[in-house]
């Protein structure tokens, strides 16, 4: 009976996730004809941007990904503390969970254009002279800066929800305990909240590192086509109907993805030690 | 009377110190629900601003020359907007359909059965979020040329659904474990059938948790960018429309489809807010 019910939802996940999955890494590493080679891998190694996507979407997730982990904990910790009007703060603090990359990347355009509202807001106070061109082709800072700011502004919501859930899962005693045998409020986060946070953090972590690897809408929005990364290029060549190269390029993604993850987790262990200790 | 100060003086200085650490907590929370809405006020202001006042530099910060619909007018009366409109809520209500009609009974199966894998399929559920949906995408449109279903709602409500499902086989599962066996139990003494018990008696006491199990699908499909544009051409989401605009349109047309985009957002929240961390924090520790 169990498997019965349970049967419906695996049998679909089969078909349109884990098979579809599978395939991709046929399609990526055989050629039209049917035989397995190499040789998508070596065109999408020769073509125009793959050189800048991967380095793009690798900045991206160096700098993103830390710094919505470090604010969207500082967030978590502020949403604890019993804060006034915090029913009204967690309704802002977490409602871009429910907007697209899209939605993100078009909100700070009207920030980041070269007619924006940052270079307004600089004019009026005379920091500049002339508009900035943020998100000019050849201003990779500024294009990195609109994106990353857009992504953090977007996707911190959820790594604060989901260290949340952490937090309170968390038996307050073990606080306690530690205050009563003297420890302060910065000795009990570090010795205490964060070592047992450390499986929140991973789940955390392994979920935004797979969104962030696939960074598309809101660098579409932000760039254009002045900051190619991966997601983008797998786009353009399925548009160009060409399977081969566009599961390539998803394949090349998916290895980015867990190999971050797999950094990530391995960076995270050390405060498992200091628990230990 | 000295020693009566000295023993009261280090307990006003704590309560001084307090006050101010507190001070110093809502001035943290301030400046981040700040950065969190002035990019929402900003884009507000310039969908909302008359076409001509997007080209003046320095552009004004407050509404000072005036609100006009003219932005949003426009953009939603653009080629395919309305249309692709249409196709989101269709390829959302689908997706809901789906993903309930497939996870609910895994879900009840998870919450009321202990059987050989349940263990196998419930961390399953929980790491194939992992999968990036780029890669699945690309064989998938092959699939669905195949199938003749590239371009149209369906291909991107079926992907959709593979996206959500994970997600609302646990969610419906927490539902069910709230209903109490007991209650399931007596129905089916006082002479009703398995069926009929989830029918009348599990369903109705789980309704407001399905309904945000239905409201979750329908957020993700409705935000879902990359693959609605890889699977669709003419018949595009709202989402995939915009993209395909982004090129060639005037930034009075993009700012008024951020703003058209953000806004639903404020409503979703508001009621998904008390389930927030039961979906989002599953498989969180």
């Amino acid at each position: 009976m169990p498997y019965l019910l349970m049967a419906p939802a695996m049998l679909f996940l089969a078909c349109f996730l884990f098979w579809p999955a599978l395939e991709a890494f046929a399609v990526a590493f055989q050629t039209p004809s049917g035989t397995w080679s190499l040789a998508n891998l070596q065109a999408v190694a020769r073509d125009t941007d793959f050189g800048l996507s991967v380095r793009n979407t690798c900045l991206l997730l160096a700098m993103v990904i830390p710094l919505e982990l470090a604010v969207a904990l500082a967030m978590a910790l502020l949403a604890q503390s019993r804060l006034r009007g915090r029913g009204f703060l967690l309704y802002v603090w977490s409602f871009p969970l429910a907007i697209s990359d899209l939605a993100a990347g078009l909100v700070w355009l009207s920030i980041f254009t070269s007619h924006g509202y940052l270079n307004s807001a600089f004019q009026d106070l005379h920091v500049i002279q002339r508009p900035i061109g943020f998100l000019d082709y050849d201003n990779l800072p500024g294009l990195l800066l609109a994106v990353v700011m857009a992504e953090t502004w977007r996707s911190m919501s959820l790594v604060m929800v989901v260290i949340m859930s952490g937090i309170q899962a968390i038996p307050a005693e073990i606080g306690e305990a530690a205050a009563i045998l003297g420890a302060g409020a910065w000795k009990r986060f570090t010795k205490v909240t964060l070592p047992l946070l450390v499986p929140t953090l991973q789940v955390g972590l392994m979920l935004r590192t797979t969104m962030a690897v696939q960074v598309f809408a809101v660098v579409v929005a932000l760039a254009g086509s002045g900051l190619p990364v991966l997601a983008i290029r797998t786009r353009t060549w399925a548009e160009a109907r060409d399977p081969q190269m566009a599961a390539a390029y998803a394949v090349l993604l998916l290895m980015l993805s867990s190999l971050t993850t797999a950094a990530y987790l391995t960076f995270l262990r050390t405060p498992r030690e200091v628990f230990q200790r | 009377m000295s020693t009566a100060a000295a023993t009261h003086a280090p307990a006003t200085v704590r309560v001084r110190r307090l006050t101010l650490g507190r001070l110093l907590l809502h001035g943290c929370a301030a400046l981040v629900t700040l950065f969190m809405l002035t990019p929402v006020y900003l884009i507000a202001l310039a969908a909302l601003s008359p076409s001509p006042a997007l080209f003046d530099y320095p552009r004004a910060l407050l509404p000072t020359s005036g609100l006009s619909l003219d932005n949003v007018r426009s953009f939603l009366s653009f080629g395919n907007v309305l249309p692709a409109l249409r196709n989101s809520l269709i390829v959302g209500l689908l997706t809901v359909m789906l993903s309930l009609a497939l996870g609910c009974p895994a879900g009840y199966s998870l919450a009321r059965h202990w059987f050989r894998g349940r263990n196998v399929a419930q961390l399953l559920l929980v790491d194939v979020r992992a999968i990036p949906m780029v890669i699945i995408s690309i064989p998938l449109l092959v699939t669905f040329i195949g199938w003749n279903l590239y371009d149209t709602v369906w291909s991107v409500a079926l992907v959709h659904t593979a996206i959500t499902l994970p997600l609302t086989v646990l969610i419906t599962a927490s539902v069910f474990l709230r209903v109490p066996a007991e209650l399931e139990e007596a129905a089916m003494s006082l002479g009703t059938s398995r069926i009929g018990a989830v029918l009348r008696v599990v369903l109705p006491n789980s309704l407001p948790g399905l309904a945000t199990a239905a409201l979750f699908a329908f957020v993700t499909s409705w935000n879902e960018v990359f693959v609605a544009v890889i699977l669709t051409l003419r018949n595009p989401t709202l989402p995939a429309a915009v993209v395909e605009q982004l090129e060639t349109s005037p930034p009075g047309f993009r700012f008024a489809a951020g703003l058209c985009l953000t806004i639903p957002a404020f409503v979703f929240i508001f009621f998904m807010r008390p389930y927030l961390f039961s979906a989002f924090g599953v498989g969180g520790r």
